[in-house]
């Protein structure tokens, strides 16, 4: 089962032709990494999936991306899609209010006003983020006073507490050292087995632990695109085995 | 040897310029507590429970300001209930909506730039022509108001998109991201955020609008009663304290005069808090 079919997606920023024939599938419930050297396009791909690229003035896209076979640049309702495709961003960005709040935040902007259905959720978010033990006892506490991982973990939760279906996650690890970046390695190990995880990553020891399918960009092109274990130890392209080995990016 | 004493040079240096930091710092605060200390030292003996609560007469002792408080506040109230959340939400629609560096939003930037610089006074001829006469609303509290906002709306604006635009796009993004609407993402979380500068945005207007004296003359008149409804006419108490300077004979009206300025600062030192306290509830609503 796909969860995402990418066709001849080609994406301008401007006269910036970003992204350049892109065909793509990406399978329900496992982990898929986006991989490759800066400037490639693999943050813009993530940010097609649930339209983030609309932010950005002057983006022109062609070809189409399906999301359970619906195009999502069709008719569709763009909140819609993104509570079906929760994200987290690069940099850990909790919103400046309690940590019970940041996880509320978007089932509130649905409306949920029922405090018991609300602290129901915020629970079981937290839980599934890892975080729950950490923070029961301050969840009326600013969520600024969280340290870099636990923050990160945060807008994990928050973004479960949409129950989406999919996760996309943009370098979630950039920011943190080694020990918090561990803990979210873990816990997206338990993630998978109830989310399509989609990431960005610059590590390639990361993509190795925790993707089931690896896909290597390279100038706006998709390079190669398989099995994490095939991209990284038989690779078909020269330009994956480049990458991958350490020799260039 | 030659580089010890680049080694001295560099430290005399940041001496001199910790000593420059230091005293200017000093001299600010020294200034503003003589100017305090100066006016309440000679006005705090004539404030009294009666000055404030009487009514205004030429002569006699029993002189006070109670029709020029209310007017003040009459002033303030309505000039900021007319500017801000114009002010908030063209500032609002400036940053989130219009398209940033677009022809609309350089226009009505560089009108604001331009209508900040003109002098106060001629925003008074422009409120007494149109709004006290053509309008026809006379002399009043809603001719000093809307003339007093017009004033404000400008800096209100300009301090505002500061704010806004300082509030970081990754809560856009992560409020968009969780599939929130825009409003909702900007009243529930950007505009929350900008709060601080808003509120001192705010807390600038009230202050300009205590201390503007000619163009509200020229719109609100001088009428030392108490304004029964907001076309009355009223006398705000920094014009009231400009006429008391104008004839200043008697020791009696130099005290009055006094007494008038220091309840000036204490009234703007209570909307200033008044203006806090409220943003804290409001956020704390949020």
């Amino acid at each position: 089962m796909n969860k995402f079919e990418v066709s001849n997606l080609n994406l301008f920023y401007g006269d910036n032709h970003a992204l350049k024939d892109i065909s793509l599938k990406i399978p329900s419930r496992q982990v898929t990494a986006l991989i490759g050297p800066s400037g490639c396009g693999k943050s813009t791909l993530l940010r097609t999936l649930n339209r983030m690229n609309d932010l950005v003035e002057g983006v022109k896209i062609t070809g189409d991306v399906k999301f359970d076979g619906e195009d999502i640049y069709g008719n569709v309702d763009v909140k819609q899609l993104r509570m079906r495709v929760g994200m987290v961003f690069q940099k850990p960005n909790p919103f400046p209010m309690s940590i019970y709040e940041n996880v509320a935040f978007g089932l509130k902007a649905q409306g949920l006003k029922d405090k018991r259905k609300l602290d129901a959720v915020v629970e079981e978010s937290l839980r599934s983020a890892a975080l729950w033990d950490e923070v029961k006892d301050r969840l009326n506490s600013a969520a600024f006073g969280l340290s870099g991982g636990q923050q990160q973990r945060l807008c994990i939760a928050r973004a479960i507490s949409m129950q989406p279906e999919v996760i996309l996650m943009d370098e979630p690890t950039s920011a943190l050292d080694p020990i918090a970046t561990h803990k979210i390695e873990e816990l997206m190990d338990e993630l998978r087995k109830k989310f399509t995880i989609v990431i960005v990553t610059h590590s390639m020891n990361q993509a190795k632990r925790i993707s089931d399918k690896t896909a290597f960009f390279w100038m706006g092109k998709l390079i190669e695109h398989g099995e994490t274990s095939q991209v990284f130890n038989q690779p078909n392209d020269k330009r994956t085995q480049g990458y991958v080995s350490g020799e260039f990016g | 040897m030659l580089q010890d004493k680049r080694i001295f040079n560099r430290d005399t240096q940041d001496k001199l310029l910790l000593a420059a930091i230091w005293g200017s710092a000093a001299i600010t605060i020294l200034f503003l507590l003589w100017v305090v200390w100066h006016i309440l030292s000679n006005g705090l003996a004539y404030v009294s429970w009666e000055f404030i609560t009487s009514a205004y007469t030429r002569i006699g002792e029993a002189s006070g300001i109670w029709a020029m408080i209310v007017s003040t506040i009459y002033m303030v109230g309505l000039s900021l209930g007319i500017a801000a959340p114009i002010g908030i939400m063209t500032a609002i629609y400036l940053t989130e909506y219009a398209k940033p560096g677009s022809k609309i939003v350089k226009t009505i930037r560089f009108c604001t730039e331009s209508l900040a610089g003109i002098p106060s006074i001629v925003y008074g001829l422009f409120g007494m022509t149109f709004f006290v006469t053509t309008l026809g609303l006379g002399f009043s509290i809603l001719a000093g108001s809307l003339t007093l906002a017009m004033l404000i709306l400008p800096v209100l604006i300009r301090t505002t998109e500061e704010a806004l635009l300082a509030v970081p796009m990754s809560y856009r993004e992560g409020g968009y991201a969780l599939g929130s609407s825009k409003i909702y993402t900007i009243y529930r979380l950007i505009l929350p955020s900008a709060m601080p500068g808003i509120v001192t945005s705010v807390i600038l207007s009230i202050g300009r609008v205590i201390g503007e004296s000619a163009p509200v003359f020229l719109t609100a008149g001088m009428v030392t009663q108490i304004p029964q409804s907001v076309l009355d006419s009223g006398r705000t108490l920094t014009v009231h304290l400009y006429k008391l300077t104008q004839e200043l004979f008697t020791q009696h009206e130099w005290d009055q005069a006094y007494a008038t300025a220091t309840v000036l600062i204490v009234l703007v030192l209570i909307l200033n808090l008044a203006t806090k306290f409220i943003a804290t509830r409001i956020n704390k609503a949020s």
